[in-house]
């Protein structure tokens, strides 16, 4: 079985033009290197996947005859291989729309089904943009809401989020991975903290599923929110750990028919459920071989561009990170113009210039990185199908793509001047 | 979001990078925009004898639009009396490049740039108006 889905990876990612195929060095372009934005579904998940269109599509919920129990069957397996991933119970895991949506029921949920008694949660001004706005929405209703800072690392400071614990906490949200900088918060620390002052720890951990171990019973995590699509699984499906003991107690934000225990109606999507289930089984299995082998190729990645570029920085810490991220800023080089130089590379960049707004990234910012050095970052994410080829290749660009425009920028001739660009008074604009 | 043809060739082939020395009487040299903003452009000309430009280099720390708006200035003004330079409008250039939106004021930069150097350079020869 192991050995037949083998090769339908290797054979359908060879159709899909990432594999490097007869020894060439240059790689098939452009190349992904986004895999903290999204992963391509694993074929053996889209396989997996595919009966449960057709012939397997019963409704999960209808008790009363085969095609029902067929799907109910599925459903259940891929509650047993989510649950495993994290060290759950499947009967604590409840199935929804992605991590935005675990995000919002975990947040509001709890949030308005305490805070009678308990009226304040905690969170973190580098979380996930979907934590912070039903943040914000439950200020509207009365919720006072905390929003910790990061040290210059990403980290949250525990002895800060110590002080920030009151009587009235009744949730701490704080993410497993950051999806920005990669950095990874001390968890099982958090997790202690929290039950020992008795607030209920969730934690979004969208992009750290599958990448890192997680144990929801060692790090005291009572809701973890789970995303599909970070984690080679289909895209629109998610779900959201919720402790049974000792209880969680949330208020669903969709009504209807009950299922998932009331607290999130609607008829499950078999195989969107099943897709996930199998990337859980899959990614739990090659977890420590992909883990080790990603972090080889970021490492080939940044000592490929720091040794022949001067003036680069990393943003987040080194070590506590996620194997396949990397978050570089290139002083002088703004990060959307470089992108356009680097255009066979897929990646995404801090720069204000890819919004319509003019701020630079929130998460750098709050990592007291400057504005002009938030503006010149790019996230490079590595995954699956990154092939040590891609990484050359991706280096060769890079440097080639950093110093053209360093040739072309004001701002790097100053510094070779020794012209201190802080001196300036620059007209904001 | 797709960029224009124009845009991606002055973009891959910017016209008139470079410096000029900005103590030369004959050079105006623009400076403007914030690094904080995520762009900077500095723009110079080099007047001749007959009043026109008969030299503009420019180094622009920003996004492909705003390179190419300034590579594209350049172009323009050079031959152009000051008059005529200092009359282009930041709307011809964002036309020229086919600019998005969100990208408009990467041309409206490139017009302060012209106006920024134009300035310059009557600064340097005020005394000598003045003389007159």
């Amino acid at each position: 079985m192991n050995v037949e889905a083998t090769t339908v990876v290797n054979g359908a990612v060879g159709k899909g033009g990432l594999d490097n195929g007869g020894g060439r060095n240059r790689p098939h372009t452009p190349i992904y290197l986004d895999y903290q934005a999204t992963t391509p579904t694993d074929p053996r998940v889209v396989e997996a996947m595919l009966p449960y269109f057709t012939e397997k599509f019963g409704n999960p919920h209808s008790r009363n005859h085969a095609f029902g129990w067929e799907a109910e069957e599925a459903v259940e397996k891929a509650r047993e291989q989510v649950a495993a991933i994290i060290g759950a119970d499947p009967r604590e895991i409840v199935f929804t729309s992605g991590a935005t949506e675990s995000n919002n029921l975990a947040i509001k949920g709890v949030m308005r089904f305490h805070k009678d008694r308990k009226n304040h949660m905690i969170t973190l001004v580098t979380e996930h943009k979907c934590v912070l706005d039903s943040a914000r929405h439950l200020e509207m209703e009365g919720v006072e809401v905390t929003y910790l800072p990061v040290q210059q690392n990403g980290l949250v400071d525990m002895a800060v989020l110590a002080a920030a614990i009151t009587p009235k906490t009744a949730l701490v949200s704080i993410m497993a991975a950051n999806n920005e900088i990669g950095v990874i918060q001390p968890l099982a620390e958090i997790g202690k903290l929290c039950r020992s002052r008795g607030a209920y720890f969730h934690t979004d951990a969208a992009q750290a599923v599958g990448k890192i171990p997680l144990d929801v019973e060692a790090m005291h995590i009572d809701l973890m929110s789970i995303s599909g699509h970070k984690i080679y699984g289909p895209k629109g499906m998610g779900a959201l750990y919720v402790r049974r003991k000792p209880r969680v107690r949330l208020e669903a934000l969709i009504h209807g028919g009950g299922q998932e225990r009331g607290m999130r109606s609607g008829t499950l999507p078999t195989p969107l459920v099943v897709g996930l289930g199998e990337a859980c089984a899959i990614a739990m299995k090659e977890m420590p071989a992909e883990a080790e082998r990603l972090k080889v190729l970021r490492e080939r990645l940044y000592d490929g561009i720091t040794r022949r570029l001067p003036e680069v920085f990393l943003n987040g810490d080194h070590e506590h990170r996620l194997p396949g991220n990397l978050n570089l800023s290139f002083a002088y080089v703004e990060g959307e113009g470089l992108m356009m130089g680097i255009k066979e590379l897929s990646v995404s960049s801090g720069s204000a210039c890819t919004s319509a707004s003019l701020e630079p990234s929130y998460v750098l910012r709050a990592l007291g990185v400057e504005e002009e050095l938030a503006h010149t970052s790019i996230r490079f994410g590595l995954g699956r199908f990154t092939t040590e080829e891609e990484i050359d290749y991706a280096v060769e660009q890079v440097v080639s793509a950093v110093s053209r425009l360093r040739e072309l920028s004001p701002l790097w001739e100053m510094a070779q001047e020794g012209i201190d660009i802080k001196s300036i008074k620059w007209a904001e604009h | 979001m797709s960029y224009s043809e124009k845009l991606l060739d002055h973009y891959d082939n910017p016209r008139n990078v470079g410096a000029l020395d900005k103590n030369d009487p004959t050079v105006g040299t623009g400076l403007v925009g914030a690094p904080a903003c995520g762009d900077v452009m500095k723009l110079q000309i080099k007047v001749g004898a007959d009043g026109r430009i008969a030299d503009a280099k420019f180094k622009t720390f920003g996004c492909g639009s705003a390179i190419a708006s300034s590579s594209l200035a350049t172009e323009w003004i050079k031959g152009k009396s000051l008059d005529e330079a200092e009359s282009i409008k930041n709307t011809q250039i964002a036309q020229h490049l086919s600019l998005p939106p969100v990208k408009i004021h990467c041309s409206v930069l490139a017009e302060d740039a012209i106006k920024a150097a134009i300035r310059d350079y009557r600064e340097k020869h005020k005394p000598a108006e003045a003389a007159e």
